[in-house]
């Protein structure tokens, strides 16, 4: 049987993890950035093929264009090695990343209700899992409500998830009223004086205008008990998703007042560029990224590394 | 007819704008020309390479299908019916289809059976939901004796999903056996479906990422101990670059004999299908439409190259509508129609309609020349809220009123304001749209169907040549001169 626990290999670290993961990834574009400044200056046909390595990183046209742009302006009359030019690049991009990276920290509230919300099959469950798994361990009181009561078995997934954070997961049967749920659950975790209550959302495409306007009701029968929350909304994205992730952003953004976003999968052989043009023309917090399915494999999102490991360029 | 609305769309947005109106606005920059000459050429293909990159299409794919079309364009004869612009939509649009694949290819369940399918992709790319409403579809199709089984050993609650999916569209499923390995599950399948007579098997599998080379062999693995009819890759269409990896490591690694792309009814532009078909050279043999187990659809080449284009999938919402809308209520209202007996009874239940089909945002994705009939609407502030808020004032009619709405007076514009919590400008409003619909439904009956299609369209929008995109789906170069002599 072959066995898959990322967890395990915790030994080797996350940053490792991710960074593997993704320069497997970036191995492409740093291919490509070191075969465009062998062989030649860094003259406008260079620029604008190291435009179009940007984009298809998923940093999208814009955020490439302001990225060459900064480096024609900086560097133009020298000749520049392929490293000098990812570590320029890198550096560009840790400038847009910085001011977004924050985690999330649950406190403030008691109790502290987390709401996560984004398109079907980004994550959500998983990511919630994990985050139960952590503030758990932190010491923190967590409660999970499973309000995706649309999807077969998601309930079944989260409970699971609460069995291994060994947390309460509040639920209802198939097909229930999800928002009298997220009610019923923020009632028991102040009865029980939990420190967060994580709500987990079916998932739904933003042009699904009935779907969309059911989660801004959970939000508004929330509020019923307590308005200040919830105190964090955050929007899980998928790290292979394009450029739709700008109108993901904005339409939940408009529905349900997202306070930050969590990128999941950056595991695989996406590259993860969305973020930096997501950083750029949202500027909302990045809390967190998923590099796997084990509970260790979510990690504060860490504009640095994020950035280097993106360009290839080791620590 | 759209002016009738207040409130907010969510729709649309400059910086993110569709593909087709980057496109339309280079077009609309082009001279008229007899024939397409170099330099025009190339100024199109550099604006659409940096359109069709944000809309996701992979790197490699548009550097192929750009080549292709400066190929075709250059020194083509432009037909006098058509501007330059429609003539390189049309090449271009030719070529998007030609990368997509012509070839409309369903799943070959003519095998001995137990006919095996397997299911593999990224987390979340849909693989569970689309293995049930394949199962749906062979059962209530093709008539076969299925059963699913998921090797999903990894996501907490995989197989219970599938369980669950199967006990709803009452499809047998493998039973669950904890602590079973993926391969052992596998081997149970294969012979429960041979020794209980099953005709399909559908294995559902872990979501893995393309790099990962342990879950990558087992996949080969359990691929070389079923030797499934069918490998079929299930991939999100909202993927981004990614598509291109994703698609070669699966087929290099796996093996696939076909592509699903899901959430197809989201807003995402389909540059994943062109990246996906282009780099596995396997067909697309479905869509995935909605969350729902019958949301499963073919897989049309010109509809998703008219789509990215802009030019509308028309046959999709019209197949879509005539899904929705209960059969003989639609023929009871096109027969009054084409009378041009249209009453407020029938508006309001086209409004409920519209609001059925996943209200005016996911309609609008489907029409044709939308960026700019979206703009049209949020400038007029449509939204779903309004469309309730018209149906409120209709329910607050009686009967009579509705059928004969120039009974309505003064008097009892004040009742209907009340009763529906509006005001008597409210009710103006919607009886001018109320006259104004009418008119044009008395237009439709005499133009039929395409007449309808061609009154949504902005004529403003010069892009869209009413002739030439009515026929343009099923265009060959032939149909231009056809369109011209047509018109002479």
């Amino acid at each position: 049987m072959i066995q898959h626990k990322s967890s395990n290999s915790s030994s080797k670290g996350w940053l490792t993890r991710l960074r593997s993961g993704l320069s497997k990834s970036s191995r492409l574009l740093i291919d490509g950035i070191g075969e465009l400044f062998t062989k030649h200056r860094l003259d406008k046909v260079t620029l604008k093929e190291l435009e179009e390595l940007l984009i298809t990183a998923d940093l999208g046209v814009e955020t490439a264009v302001k990225l060459t742009g900064n480096l024609a302006c900086k560097k133009f009359k020298n000749d520049l090695t392929s490293a000098e030019i990812r570590i320029a690049l890198a550096e560009d991009i840790v400038e847009i990343l910085d001011p977004v990276a924050q985690p999330l920290r649950p406190f403030g509230h008691k109790p502290f209700v987390v709401l996560a919300v984004g398109v079907n099959g980004s994550g959500k469950t998983t990511t919630l899992g994990k985050l139960a798994c952590q503030w758990t361990s932190e010491g923190m009181s967590v409660m999970l409500a499973a309000c995706d009561t649309f999807r077969a078995a998601a309930v079944e997934q989260l409970k699971i998830w609460g069995e291994r954070a060994q947390v309460p997961v509040i639920d209802k049967p198939y097909g229930s009223d999800a928002a009298a749920l997220a009610f019923d659950a923020l009632l028991k975790a102040k009865a029980t004086a939990s420190d967060v209550l994580m709500i987990d959302t079916a998932g739904r495409l933003q042009n699904k205008t009935q779907l969309m306007e059911e989660l801004a009701k959970l939000v508004r029968v929330i509020k019923k008990q307590d308005d200040t929350a919830p105190h964090a909304t955050v929007l899980v994205l998928d790290g292979t998703v394009g450029q739709n992730a700008h109108v993901q952003t904005q339409v939940f953004r408009e529905m349900v007042n997202v306070t930050g976003l969590i990128i999941t999968k950056l595991d695989g052989s996406s590259r993860g560029g969305v973020v930096v043009s997501l950083a750029q023309s949202v500027g909302l917090p990045m809390h967190a990224v998923g590099v796997g399915e084990g509970e260790d494999d979510l990690h504060s999102f860490d504009a640095r590394v994020f950035a280097h490991s993106l360009m290839g360029i080791s620590e | 007819m759209v002016n009738v609305f207040n409130g907010k769309l969510l729709l649309g947005d400059d910086m993110f704008g569709r593909l087709s109106e980057r496109i339309g606005s280079v077009f609309n920059r082009l001279k008229q020309r007899r024939k397409l000459n170099e330099s025009d050429v190339l100024s199109v293909i550099s604006e659409v390479r940096v359109a069709l990159l944000d809309a996701d299409v992979s790197l490699p794919v548009v550097n192929l299908l750009l080549e292709r079309v400066r190929k075709r364009a250059i020194g083509r004869e432009v037909i006098s019916a058509v501007s330059s612009g429609q003539m390189m939509i049309k090449i271009i649009y030719d070529e998007l289809v030609a990368v997509l694949g012509s070839d409309k290819q369903s799943i070959n369940l003519d095998y001995a059976a137990p006919v095996s399918i397997m299911m593999v992709g990224l987390q979340g790319s849909g693989k569970t939901t689309t293995a049930a409403k394949l199962a749906k579809r062979f059962v209530n199709q093709d008539h076969k004796k299925v059963i699913m089984a998921s090797l999903d050993t990894t996501r907490p609650a995989a197989r219970e999903q599938l369980r669950t999916l199967g006990e709803q569209i009452g499809v047998d499923t493998l039973p669950i056996i904890h602590e079973e390995t993926s391969i052992a599950t596998a081997k149970r399948a294969i012979n429960t479906a041979k020794l209980q007579g099953y005709e399909v098997l559908i294995l559902d599998t872990a979501g893995r990422t393309s790099i990962n080379d342990l879950l990558m062999t087992e996949a080969k693995l359990v691929k070389d101990l079923v030797n499934p009819h069918e490998v079929l890759l299930v991939a999100d269409a909202l993927t981004g670059q990614d598509a291109v990896n994703t698609a070669a490591n699966f087929n290099e690694r796996v093996g696939v004999t076909g592509v699903i792309l899901t959430r197809v009814d989201g807003d995402s532009r389909g540059g994943a299908f062109l990246s996906m078909r282009n780099v596995t050279g396997k067909p697309i043999k479905g869509i995935g439409v909605g969350e729902k187990v019958n949301d499963l659809e073919d897989f049309h080449p010109e509809r998703i190259a008219s789509r990215i284009l802009g030019m509308g999938d028309i046959v999709s919402l019209v197949e879509k509508a005539s899904q929705t809308i209960e059969a003989k209520e639609a023929e009871n209202i096109s027969d009054r129609m084409l009378k041009g007996a249209f009453t407020l009874e029938d508006m309001a239940y086209q409004f409920r309609q519209l609001r059925n089909l996943g209200g005016l945002g996911s309609v609008i994705g489907f029409l044709p020349g939308m960026s700019k009939l979206q703009k049209q609407l949020t400038s007029a502030n449509i939204d779903d809220k309004q469309l309730k808020r018209q149906e409120a004032i209709i329910s607050s009619m009686t009967r009579t009123e509705r059928i004969n709405p120039q009974i309505i007076n003064v008097s009892r514009k004040r009742r209907i304001a009340q009763g529906s919590g509006t005001d008597v400008g409210d009710i103006n409003r919607l009886l001018k749209t109320y006259t104004e619909m009418a008119k044009i439904m008395k237009k439709f009956g005499k133009l039929g169907s395409k007449g309808v299609i061609n009154a949504l369209i902005d004529d403003n929008n010069p892009l869209l040549n009413k002739d030439a995109m009515l026929h343009m789906p099923s265009a060959i170069d032939s149909d231009y001169s056809r369109l011209h002599n047509n018109r002479k």
